[in-house]
């Protein structure tokens, strides 16, 4: 147990001694998109009755910094730790996969949740979305960050190189948190695309973590909780299995 | 009482490189062991596989009893590996770097032993400092405390004094001879055959994924019988001695005699062709004449 812990506090404490580029920045790009966004739509675009623009967009914008920051932690500290080959005091330790994989993906977790809070503060000043159903919010929270932070895993062992993790990042990760419904509802979608971002997981933990905002969602947070936690249970087994067979780790 | 390394018929493939082909190895207990062998021999291989950074295809490792794919987690705890590359974590200091160790062995307050190793290795004044302000030499050490922040029983040192300069080698094998005397077994790989020589009681030579020789140091160095004569004579060499150089480079000499029996007939034949001797050297043969005996020349 103190291996886990001992592994997940390192990831922790290496977000903190860098925390200006792991937390302060993406708190900022999520203020540049509100600033934006909001000033071009605010006044065009009502998308739930009652709603102001900017007021729809934060819960967008919190629940899209914490996805991208979990994936971030765990991928690019895995691809940090194995280009310069410090990956091996972990491997050489009597550390179970499945601690192995626990520490990186609650380290995800923690840094997601960090960087969330700090958007939601930070948009505060801009407007203040109610907050329906917080259980909701933190649930919607928790599983999206380790479902992004399993996903980084995957991806940060499956990297050789730092540009084959940015396609991961670049042609995965970013096309579904944008087509996912962080800036819009997808019921102001064609049918076609509506139909699509069915297909895309990001949706459901987005119109879930919204829906603890306003509770209002484009479909219900049961349903998306179901897709959500199915999601997690499957990569997670495809994340632990990779671990303990050494999988481009232990050659 | 187990064997502290058990290595039996092990095979390890890259793609169509047969890494490791059926190595057995036991070291005992206590025992400092030297591993060489050419680059590319399979000696980090096998180092790799007995600290599972890499799965053998085929045959069974132990530490002290325990299997290291099955029970991996218990023969991880028995072991200490210094890693050949100079790897560290840029994020953290040494004294960091040594607490994280040992929080993996599952070692809550290691602090008295980290300041041992510390100080038997010349950074107690580097504690505090970022590993990334380190010399080589310096990160190295950090290396070696820590692969013993948990005081495994079975030390492996691969290649673990490149780069280091004289003076900090010699503090090094000292602290490590001196573990070796309170118990922990020894396992090095090194390119500096007169370290192996000095240190290690036993050796293993690696070729192509085969052991190919394995001895005490003592038996391996009169497996060579004879010695060398280095000689600087004032004219030609006899005919009759001419069979035995082995090396010739303008008045000097370098002959290979059979045994020190030899050596006074060859005087007396250089007296007899009043040939007079200016310089005389004795080579006994060392660990690399056995090597290269061994593995073969040009492979070194």
């Amino acid at each position: 147990m103190l291996s886990f812990y001992t592994l997940f506090y390192k990831e922790v404490l290496r977000v903190w001694k860098v925390s200006f580029q792991t937390v302060l920045a993406p708190v900022l790009t999520a203020l540049l998109y509100l600033l934006i966004f909001s000033h071009v739509l605010e006044q065009h675009v009502e998308v739930y009755p009652g709603v102001r623009y900017t007021a729809f967009l934060i819960p967008g914008l919190v629940m899209m910094s914490i996805l991208q920051n979990a994936f971030a932690n765990s991928s690019s500290s895995l691809i940090q730790s194995k280009i310069t080959g410090n990956i091996v005091f972990v491997l050489l330790a009597p550390i179970a996969y499945w601690e192995f994989f626990a520490a990186y993906v609650l380290a995800s977790v923690a840094r997601g949740l960090v960087v969330g809070a700090g958007v939601y503060l930070a948009t505060l000043w801009f407007a203040q979305p109610p907050l329906q159903f917080p259980l909701w919010i933190v649930l919607f929270a928790v599983l999206g960050s380790a479902l992004l932070g399993s996903l980084g895993v995957v991806a940060g062992i499956w990297a050789e190189k730092f540009d084959q993790l940015a396609g991961f990042q670049n042609f995965i990760i970013m096309p579904l948190t944008f087509l996912s419904g962080v800036f819009y509802s997808i019921h102001s979608l064609p049918p076609f695309w509506q139909g699509l971002s069915r297909f895309n997981p990001f949706f459901y933990m987005i119109d879930g973590f919204r829906y603890g905002f306003f509770g209002v969602s484009d479909i219900s947070p049961w349903f998306s909780l179901a897709v959500v936690g199915s999601c997690l249970v499957v990569l997670a087994g495809f994340t632990l299995a990779l671990l303990r067979s050494g999988y481009k780790l232990r050659l | 009482m187990f064997p502290a390394v058990d290595v039996c018929q092990v095979h390890k493939h890259f793609g169509s490189l047969h890494a490791l082909d059926g190595v057995d190895l036991r070291i005992d207990q206590g025992e400092f062991f030297g591993l060489l062998g050419p680059n590319g021999a399979g000696k980090t291989t096998l180092i790799n596989l007995l600290a599972g950074l890499a799965l053998p295809d085929g045959g069974r490792m132990s530490i002290m009893g325990r299997d290291v794919v099955k029970q991996y987690r218990a023969s991880r705890r028995l072991l200490g590996v210094v890693p050949q590359e100079l790897v560290f974590d840029p994020f953290f200091s040494v004294r960091e770097t040594l607490c994280l160790q040992s929080g993996y062995f599952g070692l809550r307050s290691n602090d008295a032993w980290i300041d041992e190793l510390l100080h038997h290795l010349d950074l107690a004044d580097k504690a505090d400092t970022n590993m990334r302000r380190l010399s080589g030499g310096m990160k190295r050490r950090v290396l070696v405390a820590q692969a013993l922040v948990h005081k495994p029983p079975v030390i492996v040192l691969d290649e673990p004094t490149a780069g280091v300069d004289v003076e900090l080698r010699q503090t090094m094998w000292r602290f490590i001879q001196q573990l070796n005397r309170d118990g922990h077994t020894v396992l090095l790989t090194t390119h500096y055959l007169e370290e192996a020589e000095a240190l290690c009681n036993r050796i293993a030579m690696l070729k192509r994924g085969k052991i190919v020789a394995l001895d005490s140091t003592q038996n391996l160095l009169s497996s060579i019988a004879g010695c060398r004569v280095k000689l600087r004579l004032a004219a030609a060499l006899p005919d009759a001695l001419l069979p035995l150089v082995v090396e010739q480079k303008e008045g000097d000499y370098i002959l290979e005699l059979p045994s020190y029996e030899a050596v006074e007939p060859m005087l007396a034949e250089l007296r007899l062709a009043g040939v007079a001797v200016q310089q005389m050297n004795l080579e006994q043969p060392d660990l690399a004449d056995v090597f290269l005996r061994v593995v073969g020349k040009g492979e070194s």
